[in-house]
């Protein structure tokens, strides 16, 4: 019975991590109905919560929630179990694309499909550019922290990683300082 | 081996910043390991892009692992090097945040509801949108889009399938995959 729940955990999160394509919020529906639904791990009200954790936790969406699972079945190496499960299906996938790839990324019809899906990739990351701010509620108050953000990485090479600190800090100084009467609880 | 310390240290800040999801995440591998270290190109990164985003699991968790492999591999090292670059890029991410929900599954933590967490977020939000707008910026570069100068027909090209791609995604929601298998015929057929 020890030994199964570790087999079971480990091998559910790698199906989960193995038919996943896109990732993150592409796996909430998966994972719900194999961890709450079929297995019982978690209450629907648990998920919902833990949803919101491993949301506003930094790092990779799926990955938290399989922590977070292993670690309420069974402690710490559960986690262990359950994270491998999840990115295992990646990494070996990754692992033999790239293999593959090493050897062809220079023959003539590699190149030509590659010149014509650049472009594309670059669209596919500025189109939820635009839905994010929106769903963020970005106002005219502070359109200037996305704009100021993007001009600080783009034209003077500032890491993304002081730009997250200091909004961050930011942040926390206004929520602290300036705007500390204002206690109303928002959803994150 | 300094090379895969660096390796660890620069994902594991990634994993350690990574709010927002995925491709925000990818912004932050963008900014470690394209501008600041210069171990791969700007257009190795957009293929790890393009294939992370078409094969199975977490986007964060495929580049981690192509990236990696990449960044070994270009420093001149065997594949078998290339792997352990993948397996360090890989634990690293993930390491950070193996930590925090550990620490947040123990004590359960209404850690969302926490008024400086929901502070701290109020600033986070609108500079991730910033971090995604930066990396679509970053890769309008001569590599993924080709020069006016030097190939004028890949430029132009390129600006029609951004246009039709950025369009397609924004307002048709077409699927990405889709999406990424039309523009890679299209460009064996134009080129």
């Amino acid at each position: 019975m020890m030994k199964n729940i570790y087999w079971d955990s480990f091998w559910s999160f790698f199906k989960i991590g193995a038919f996943t394509i896109g990732g993150g919020y592409a796996m909430i529906p998966l994972i719900q109905r194999k961890v709450v639904e079929d297995r019982k791990w978690l209450s629907e009200k648990d998920f919902i919560d833990l949803l919101a954790i491993a949301q506003s936790a930094p790092g990779v969406f799926a990955v938290n929630i399989s922590i977070f699972i292993g670690y309420k079945l069974k402690g710490w190496k559960g986690s262990l179990v359950t994270t491998l499960g999840a990115i295992l299906p990646s990494f070996l996938i990754i692992i033999a694309i790239a293999l593959v790839f090493q050897q062809f990324k220079d023959n003539v019809w590699v190149v030509k499909i590659f010149m014509g899906i650049r472009p594309a990739v670059v669209a596919l990351i500025a189109a939820p550019t635009f839905t994010l701010a929106k769903t963020t509620g970005i106002n005219r108050w502070t359109i200037w922290i996305p704009i100021i953000s993007a001009l600080l990485i783009w034209l003077l090479g500032v890491s993304p990683i002081y730009i997250i600190i200091a909004a961050g800090l930011g942040g926390y100084l206004w929520g602290h300082f300036i705007d500390s009467n204002n206690k109303t609880t928002q959803k994150p | 081996m300094m090379l895969f310390l660096k390796l660890f240290y620069s994902f594991f800040k990634i994993g350690l910043f990574g709010f927002g999801g995925g491709y925000a995440m990818l912004s932050l591998i963008q900014g470690e390991v394209v501008t600041y270290h210069g171990w791969i190109s700007p257009s190795e990164f957009t293929d790890i892009v393009a294939i992370s985003q078409m094969t199975p699991g977490p986007i964060g968790i495929n580049s981690a692992t192509y990236v990696g492999y990449t960044a070994i591999i270009n420093a001149g090292y065997s594949s078998t090097m290339g792997i352990l670059g993948s397996i360090t890029a890989t634990l690293a991410v993930i390491l950070p945040s193996f930590i925090l929900m550990l620490i947040i599954s123990k004590f359960f933590l209404k850690y969302q509801k926490n008024s400086v967490v929901e502070s701290i977020f109020k600033g986070l939000r609108p500079a991730i949108v910033g971090l995604l707008a930066a990396a679509a910026l970053v890769l309008m570069n001569s590599e993924n889009f080709g020069s006016l100068q030097d190939n004028s027909y890949q430029f132009y090209i390129s600006i029609a399938i951004f246009i039709a791609a950025f369009i397609a995604t924004k307002f048709f929601k077409v699927n990405p995959i889709l999406m990424i298998i039309i523009c890679g015929a299209l460009g064996a057929v134009l080129y």
